[in-house]
């Protein structure tokens, strides 16, 4: 399944969580902000991190660490606020994602890339397109569209719910 | 691919556009016209309207449009002529085909297809009303005409004014039959733009005078679409004792209207005030055509400000009319850039905030003046961005109209719909908003409110049932106000029905407000079965969502049997509101000032005082307030001085604890978006001065969230 919509050799944006390399199709990335100050909205789920100004819009930001299980995201100098443009119930939406670090722009031809182990990967493997190999070291391809499904972004039920 | 295919299909895109406007025009004349179905003019707008539509129908590929608003022109044209009269039967067919127009303009857009049976169907009818073949439609005619305004001829109304001028010379007894010359005076000047000069030249010295004499004569020009006849018609019950001259001077089209109006002397000239001649012989002079005049003792000064009152005021239609002319020539924009336009207006406003800030912080007096300079200069580019995008309300009102027609029809009541303050302005999303609320909200009131015409007897009011739609300012809000003098909401039925539905305990004691308030519960309808208009319950769901939606307020007002009001209170811009900046810890957050009605500090003894229940004693009114750090999960220490803000919705007191008033700011409102636009108590955000973003809370949502979350945080308070 995931072999089929790699099929031709694209760039990708990596990106360190938790000491662990992750990639974004880069034509899902329309920039990399520096980390200041996010707003949180009350009464949403944690990984919601609140939203930024950017340029005058207000973007949300999701905690990706915390999405994936793991800790909270710690403001350091390299905390890095990752805009991406995802498609949400077939329209297009601004997410901002914190990463740990924003490495680089890389190239991986489709032979370079494997469909996740289906079992092992202690993250839903829907959320990953692929295993990108380089250097003998695996980047985890992130389906970027997968992560913020109508499903996963309905929290605000949950929440409620939760709360009462 | 061509340049020519763009412009075509630019023109065709302008001609829909131009079309859906025509539609409504034409809408709206109609049924102006069933009312008035001799006035002129309004078939004067008709037949305007629906030659429009051909014509540029034509021009732009649109035969098939051209060719069958060709047919309906044809029979306005007869009306026009006189020849056809108009008739329930005919408007009914236009409208009809106004809306097979738009069918066929939608079809070639893909959205909907066209029935050409319709068309036939329309076209035939029509063909045999012109051809005189509906015996009945005549006869209505003539019932129809003879029940309006007899006195009003067909030929007398033109759509174009005329300038008259009047001579009214009332013989000296006329005080003796107890005629006062004003009234008949004011009675012209309810006809038109008018002057009045008195001549006063014939009035003797004083020890001569009579004072049950009337020696003074007036001049009158007057500007009217009334005919010659109807002014003479003003003075019919003089007229056996007046001299009475009424001449057109000055007519719509009838001269080149670059043209300048006649000189002083041609004026007196064609009075027969001065002869040609003796005016030429003076002319030679080099004074004032009047002066002169009045010098050489040919006419009194009386004569001459008469004369030139009428040059004056000739003057002034004339100007009036180009204006008119050039009031129309406006620029079509398209909303998106309208759109954008005020997006960048909200960020000026946010980077105003910025350097105003910044000045401020700095304390340099040159750049605080820019500064300062910068804030005047984007408050106004602010507020005419905002009024570029107000329109005004009557438009869809004028849309109700038909709506109101229709349905009462299929209905078999009789309603007339009426409608006050149609030039309220309200900005154009909070127009476009509100058409389906108010659809809703009228179609109830046919439906369940107005009775049929024998009930109404019955009960003693006039067959006739009434929906008034109102529009008004009130403070920052605007008012709508949907009146009917139906049946009214009945209570114990309401009550009983959500009871039934368990939407309230059956012994819950409920104001009055509270019971109305229910009609908007989803799903709830109190008729007994499901009608094809109404009943399913889910109308009156929607209004209410979409008005909260909006921001605004729904109130319900109702007595049995004399009818039900309903009142939709709603804020004059989406874009920017004035808000009051409050800090709770190091989160900052918005309140809209329009809620807000004071603040007052609470102290930890306050607190201590009511042994931790959550009320206030404000100048001995008990207020309960909510303490948004709890609410909003905020983790840090309270400081030892609070401060409440207490807001008033829906005639309900809360307050709101907060750490601190920071104090007012305009706030450019920003949607959060689809990942949070289920949050509860949070309407949008704001960016600040200092470029973080805020969020503005949504106060009534808020107090509904926490009166269902109340048990929870009782028991968090208990811990």
């Amino acid at each position: 399944m995931s072999a089929t919509a790699t099929s031709e050799a694209t760039q990708y944006l990596t990106f360190e969580l938790e000491e662990e390399t992750f990639a974004l199709d880069i034509s899902k990335v329309r920039e990399v902000l520096e980390f200041s100050s996010v707003t949180k909205v009350p009464r949403t789920p944690e990984f919601m991190r609140g939203v930024i100004n950017l340029r005058g819009s207000v973007v949300p930001v999701v905690d990706l660490r915390l999405k994936f299980g793991m800790t909270r995201t710690e403001k350091t100098v390299n905390t890095c606020v990752i805009i991406v443009e995802v498609s949400f119930e077939s329209e297009s939406m601004v997410l901002g994602a914190l990463a740990d670090s924003v490495q680089e722009v890389i190239e991986l031809e489709p032979e370079k890339i494997e469909p996740a182990p289906s079992i092992g990967m202690q993250l839903r493997t829907d959320f990953i397109k692929g295993m990108g190999k380089r250097d003998e070291e695996f980047i985890i391809i992130l389906d970027i569209d997968k992560i913020f499904t109508a499903d996963e972004l309905a929290f605000a039920q949950e929440a409620s719910q939760s709360a009462a | 691919m061509s340049g020519e295919d763009d412009g075509l299909d630019a023109g065709r895109e302008a001609f829909k556009e131009e079309a859906a406007e025509l539609l409504t025009e034409l809408e709206t004349s109609l049924l102006e016209l069933e009312e008035h179905p001799t006035d002129e003019d309004l078939i004067g707008r008709v037949f305007r309207a629906m030659h429009t539509v051909k014509g540029s129908g034509a021009m732009f590929g649109f035969d098939d449009i051209a060719e069958f608003t060709h047919e309906v022109e044809t029979a306005f044209d007869m009306v026009r002529m006189g020849k056809l009269a108009v008739t329930k039967e005919l408007t009914n067919l236009t409208l009809r085909a106004r809306d097979q127009i738009r069918t066929m303009i939608e079809a070639s857009e893909g959205k909907a297809t066209v029935d050409h049976s319709v068309s036939k169907s329309i076209i035939g009818s029509l063909q045999l009303l012109t051809k005189g073949g509906s015996a009945k439609a005549a006869v209505q005619e003539v019932e129809e005409v003879s029940a309006k305004k007899p006195s009003k001829t067909a030929s007398a109304d033109g759509s174009h004014s005329i300038t008259y001028r009047i001579r009214f010379k009332p013989a000296s007894d006329l005080f003796i039959t107890g005629t006062n010359p004003i009234l008949l005076l004011n009675e012209l000047r309810q006809m038109g733009s008018c002057m009045v000069i008195a001549q006063t030249d014939a009035i003797t010295r004083l020890e001569e005078f009579n004072p049950e004499t009337c020696a003074t004569y007036w001049d009158i020009i007057l500007t009217t679409t009334h005919s010659a006849n109807a002014i003479k018609d003003v003075f019919i019950f003089v007229d056996d004792m007046c001299e009475l001259h009424v001449e057109v001077v000055d007519e719509e089209g009838e001269y080149d209207e670059d043209e300048g109006y006649m000189k002083l002397g041609e004026i007196l000239a064609a009075r027969g005030d001065v002869k040609v001649d003796e005016l030429k012989k003076l002319l030679g002079k080099q004074k004032k055509v009047g002066e002169i005049l009045v010098d050489a003792g040919i006419v009194d000064s009386g004569h001459i400000e008469s004369a030139l009152a009428e040059q004056q005021h000739i003057k002034e239609v004339r100007e009036q009319r180009q204006k008119t002319a050039d009031g129309a020539a406006s620029i079509r924009v398209p909303s998106e850039r309208l759109d954008k336009l005020v997006d960048l207006v909200g960020e000026l406003v946010t980077v105003q905030a910025r350097l105003s800030q910044t000045a401020a912080i700095n304390g340099e007096v040159l750049l605080t003046s820019i500064a300062e300079e910068v804030e005047r200069l984007t408050w106004e580019l602010r507020d005419g961005t905002m009024s570029i995008r107000m329109l005004p309300i009557g438009t869809t009102f004028s849309k109700f109209k038909r709506l109101v027609r229709d349905l009462s029809n299929d209905l078999g009541k009789e309603i007339q719909m009426t409608t006050d303050g149609a030039e309220t302005e309200l900005d154009k999303t909070v127009i476009e908003k509100l058409n389906d609320p108010l659809v809703h909200i009228i179609r109830n009131s046919i439906d369940h409110g107005v009775e049929r015409p024998d009930v109404r007897e019955a009960a003693g009011k006039p067959r006739m049932g009434t929906v008034h739609l109102s529009a008004g300012h009130s403070g920052a809000n605007v008012l709508i106000k949907i009146e009917d003098d139906g049946a009214g909401l009945d209570k114990e039925r309401i009550l009983k029905k959500a009871i039934d539905n368990g939407l309230v305990a059956p012994d819950a004691e409920l104001s009055e407000k509270e019971i109305f308030g229910m009609i908007f519960a989803p799903g709830f309808s109190t008729a007994a079965k499901v009608t094809n208009v109404s009943g399913r319950g889910v109308g009156m769901d929607v209004v209410k969502k979409n008005i909260d939606a909006l921001r605004g307020i729904v109130e319900v007002k109702s007595k049995k049997g004399a009818g039900t009001t309903i009142t939709l209170r709603l804020p004059l811009t989406l874009a920017i509101i004035d808000g009051l900046l409050v800090k709770i810890a190091d989160e900052v957050f918005v309140i809209p000032l329009a809620v807000v009605e004071e603040c007052v500090e609470l102290s930890k003894k306050d607190i201590e005082r009511t042994h931790g229940r959550h009320v206030s004693n404000v100048r001995g009114v008990l207020i309960p307030y909510i303490r948004l750090r709890e609410h909003f999960l905020i983790d840090a220490e309270e400081p030892e001085m609070e401060q409440i803000v207490i807001t008033e919705v829906e005639d309900k007191k809360v307050g709101f604890v907060v750490d601190y008033v920071i104090g007012e700011h305009q706030t450019v409102i920003k949607t959060l978006g689809r990942v949070f636009k289920d949050i509860e108590g949070v309407s949008g955000a704001t960016i600040l001065g200092d470029g973080t973003v805020a969020l503005i809370m949504d106060i009534p949502s808020l107090v509904r969230s926490v009166a269902r979350h109340e048990p929870t945080v009782a028991d968090t308070v208990g811990v």
